[in-house]
């Protein structure tokens, strides 16, 4: 590998190889900055998969796990927000090969609706568990679901408001700089909340419907 | 629901501290209303001083929209001063009414010295040390590396908003309502609606939650700064200690803080939404609580206390003439701790009913703190030996800290044996330890750094006379005024008592009192050292900006520094890179040539959303929800407009920066250099003399 060419290799997703050197060394300070972020937020998430776990039998004679979630759901719910992880990277690949403004705000539309999809199960299943007696003042345990996925539920939807602002920059700005580094940063909070899911799903859905 | 509820929530007209101390004019309520008092006239008087002296502009422009990391750093402190002065008066108080409520009600009620006791903590921890610590690492962690600015130089205006917003709560509810009766750990199930039903716990939980955010923020920030910003050559290890310990906590703050925030947060879900995560009924467990809380509160200890080790380490140094000896093993010892102090959070509640093979693991994980930090005193006395060593104001605090914290630590090691905590757990013998740790531990340090950086900082140097004042004033005060709690505690006295019963203790409690009014004698004198220091500053400039011939980057420019800090930025080819510029002749030389510097404009978003922010937590105490959601509102808008704003940026011409350049290198030139026995005097004009070394 050359000298030159290496900084391309960077971030993956975005041209940077013929910027400034102050400028490259300032988008990886401003996207590294966002990994430490997300590193933050992470440890609140396994706190509150903690407190989950310590609460899971904390039921006191309310709903349980097993009586409340409705497999199919969870499933379909994680279709789709593993598929949005997909069309964003679609978004990012675009980005990086420069085609234009239309495809990428095309594919940020996808990747909304996606999301948007998934937070409409998410809050139909909650509406429904609210139906039956299980809302989250009935027991500790249910206080633990309800704040843990509805954490995950509320970051999505702070997702979805920075997909719209990116839209709008992406047609405002075009591809700019800033525009690129921000793409990044949303691309990582993005598949960051997959991961967090795909753990949900897991310890959450999965072990409860187990039992 | 009326309007009035709707517009002002909870708040009545009997929420306000005058109103009950004019229905109920006990001596507990009285005092309540003027503190208060003194609250209200104090921000009106602060306000009137600066619109009759027309300051406001030049506030508002030069300071508060600043994102000039070095200015950022300064409001920190100021602040923290201004919170240092109440909580500590806070402690007088308290003093005063323990040695006084022996077998009587003394001057304040349960209720209020309750509330002392809460207030005092929180404000110590969250709003004196903490923002020190970040004004200090702020102002002087990018000098030291070589970088222009933090790497977030908005967000760092944000983390200012936010943390000043948390202290307008705080001074608030001495006027609305107040504040929660539950200690500076706000323990539920005490805390939850069932046993505390007014705003008490409510101020506690948003204004920690605001200074848990913007701390968040700031660890962030310095991580980046010094992980992405250091100067061509600056590789780890020839890093400035200071710089390491600011990584340490910023490190800290990334992985401690968030625990700090889902414990407040859950309990304010219990407290808003009527949930059961630390209730006594249906599943709750306030454990959780505990854990969650000490999972912040013992790497928090290593926040407060870490940086200051690193402002020992470079004032040892520069006042010991030497080399920092043991550099290695004193950045092996901090990191050492920063780990360790993720492993100990549970001997905060040893009596919480875990087996013993769980205590006696994280009381052993305790003692071995013990051991990076007996390795930094040794490096510390190491580094005096055979130094020239100068016995001015920060050495003498850096003396007095070595001493009082190795005593602080052998008490430590009694509470961290789990038995022996039995006997200890929640007595004044805990309260003792722990300010034994914080005060040599934190605020020596932070004066110290004060002290060290203020001639940088400000072009002119602290009076030394009314430093030594000071430090006659801090360090008996300390000893009188703790030392006496060891004995009580051993005794079985416990901790936050209003009323005690038992003669014998009386002189315990006067010594200790005595020791207080000492320790406020010792803030005075910091006020009256900055008040005779500004008085005669003609006399003691500096704008050479190296006044004690110190060795790092941050002495190589004028002081004050230009709002760029460096003219051309540093080529680092070793450690203390300044000093051996000085050696070798190196220092002071114009550069080759001179290039344009962006900098950050000044933004008025960081104080948007900080303020707006605590407007919405505030309609969160009170139930106004109208504000919480107005305050959001703007504060998301500033964030999102100012995400669609391109032009923040500012260019300073090449030309500009050389003409600068030149006119201090001017200046050095026309200065004389004096050798170290002279930098007390009027001679010192920041230029050292390095031939006789």
């Amino acid at each position: 590998m050359s000298e030159t060419t290496e900084p391309e290799l960077r971030h993956a997703g975005l041209n940077l190889a013929d910027d400034a050197r102050e400028l490259r060394e300032h988008v990886e300070s401003d996207v590294f900055g966002f990994w430490v972020f997300l590193m933050s937020d992470a440890v609140v998430f396994a706190l509150l998969f903690a407190i989950y776990g310590t609460m899971r039998h904390a039921t006191a004679g309310g709903p349980d796990a097993a009586q409340e979630f409705k497999f199919h759901s969870a499933f379909w719910e994680t279709a789709l927000l593993l598929t949005s992880s997909f069309s964003y990277g679609m978004v990012s690949l675009l980005t990086k090969h420069g085609r234009g403004r239309l495809w990428p705000l095309a594919l940020l539309a996808v990747t909304f609706c996606l999301g948007a999809g998934f937070l409409k199960m998410e809050i139909h299943d909650f509406v429904t568990m609210f139906h039956d007696g299980a809302t989250p003042e009935r027991s500790g345990y249910l206080s633990s679901f309800f704040v843990l996925v509805g954490m995950h539920g509320f970051h999505v939807f702070s997702g979805l408001t920075w997909i719209v602002l990116m839209g709008i920059q992406l047609v405002v700005f075009g591809p700019d700089e800033r525009t690129k580094v921000n793409l990044i940063r949303l691309g990582l909070f993005w598949h960051f909340l997959d991961v967090v899911w795909v753990v949900i799903f897991s310890v959450v859905y999965l072990q409860g419907l187990i039992r | 629901m009326t309007i009035w509820h709707f517009l002002l929530g909870h708040l009545t007209w009997d929420s306000l501290v005058f109103v009950r101390a004019w229905r109920d004019p006990t001596t507990s309520e009285v005092i309540g209303g003027c503190a208060g008092g003194i609250a209200v006239l104090g921000a009106m008087f602060l306000f009137g001083l600066i619109t009759v002296l027309g300051k406001w502009r030049y506030l508002w422009t030069e300071w508060m929209t600043s994102l000039d990391h070095k200015k950022i750093g300064i409001m920190y402190i100021v602040f923290a001063g201004i919170m240092l002065s109440r909580a500590l008066i806070e402690a007088v108080l308290m003093r005063t009414q323990q040695a006084v409520a022996i077998n009587n009600p003394g001057l304040v009620a349960p209720d209020h010295f309750a509330q002392l006791f809460s207030t005092h903590g929180t404000i110590m921890v969250f709003f004196v040390g903490m923002p020190l610590l970040t004004g200090l690492i702020n102002f002087a962690m990018p000098l030291q590396i070589g970088s222009r600015d933090v790497a977030f130089p908005y967000m760092n205006s944000i983390s200012l908003w936010l943390t000043v917003g948390g202290g307008i709560m705080m001074m608030a509810s001495l006027v609305l309502g107040q504040f929660s009766t539950g200690g500076w750990s706000g323990y539920p199930p005490y805390t939850e609606l069932a046993f505390n039903d007014g705003v008490g716990p409510d101020y506690w939980i948003w204004s920690v939650s605001l200074s848990s955010l913007g701390a968040l923020m700031t660890g962030i920030n310095f991580a980046v700064t010094v992980y992405k910003f250091r100067a061509p050559g600056m590789r780890w290890m020839r890093m400035p200690l200071f710089a390491w310990t600011s990584i340490c906590t910023a490190v800290l703050m990334i992985f401690a803080m968030p625990p700090l925030t889902v414990a407040t947060l859950l309990l304010a879900a219990d407290r808003y939404l009527g949930m059961h995560f630390f209730t006594n009924t249906l599943g709750g467990n306030m454990m959780n609580f505990v854990n969650l809380f000490w999972l912040f509160g013992h790497p928090e200890v290593y926040i407060l206390i870490l940086p200051p080790f690193g402002i020992y380490s470079e004032v040892v140094a520069a006042y010991s003439s030497k080399e920092l000896y043991g550099y290695t093993s004193l950045v092996i010892a901090t990191t050492a701790i920063a780990i360790l102090s993720f492993t100990v959070w549970l001997h905060h509640f040893f009596t919480m009913g875990q087996s013993a093979g769980i205590n006696s693991f994280f009381g052993i994980m305790t003692m071995a703190i013990g051991i990076p930090t007996g390795v930094k005193i040794y490096d510390w006395i190491w580094t005096m030996f055979w130094g020239e060593v100068r016995f001015t104001t920060p050495l003498l605090f850096s003396l007095a800290f070595m001493i009082t914290f190795v005593i602080g630590g052998m008490t430590g090691i009694i509470l961290a044996t789990p038995p022996l905590d039995y006997m200890m757990h929640n007595t004044l013998f805990l309260v003792a330890h722990f300010h034994n740790m914080l005060i040599p531990g934190m605020l020596y340090g932070v004066i110290a750094g004060y002290y060290y950086w203020f001639p940088k900082a400000f072009g002119f140097r602290l009076s030394e006379r009314w430093g030594r004042i000071a430090f006659i004033c801090w360090v008996p005060g300390f000893y009188l005024a703790f030392m006496p709690l060891y004995v009580l505690g051993a005794a079985g006295v416990a901790r936050r008592t209003q009323e005690l019963f038992d003669p014998a203790f009386r002189p315990w409690l006067i010594v200790a009192l005595l020791g207080a009014f000492l320790l406020l004698a010792g803030l005075a004198s910091l006020f009256i050292q900055l008040y005779v220091s500004i008085k005669q500053r003609h006399t003691t400039q500096v704008p050479v900006g190296d006044p004690w011939d110190a060795r790092g980057l941050e002495w190589s420019m004028s002081a004050p520094p230009p709002e760029y800090n460096f003219a051309v930025l540093p080529e680092v080819t070793r450690r203390d890179a300044f000093y051996w510029q000085k050696k070798s002749n190196a220092a002071y030389r114009p550069a080759d040539h001179y290039e344009d510097i962006t900098l950050p404009k000044n933004s008025m978003c960081g104080v948007s959303v900080g303020l707006s922010m605590t407007a919405c937590f505030f309609g969160l105490v009170w139930h106004t929800w109208w504000l919480s959601v107005f305050g959001f509102v703007v504060a998301l808008g500033t964030v999102i407009a100012r995400s669609f704003m391109r032009d923040v940026n500012r260019i300073i011409p090449a030309a500009k920066v050389a003409a600068q350049d030149r006119r201090w290198l001017e200046r050095v030139g026309a200065a004389v250099p004096i050798p170290r026995q002279l930098e007390l005097t009027p001679e010192n004009e920041g230029l050292a003399d390095v031939r006789n070394d």
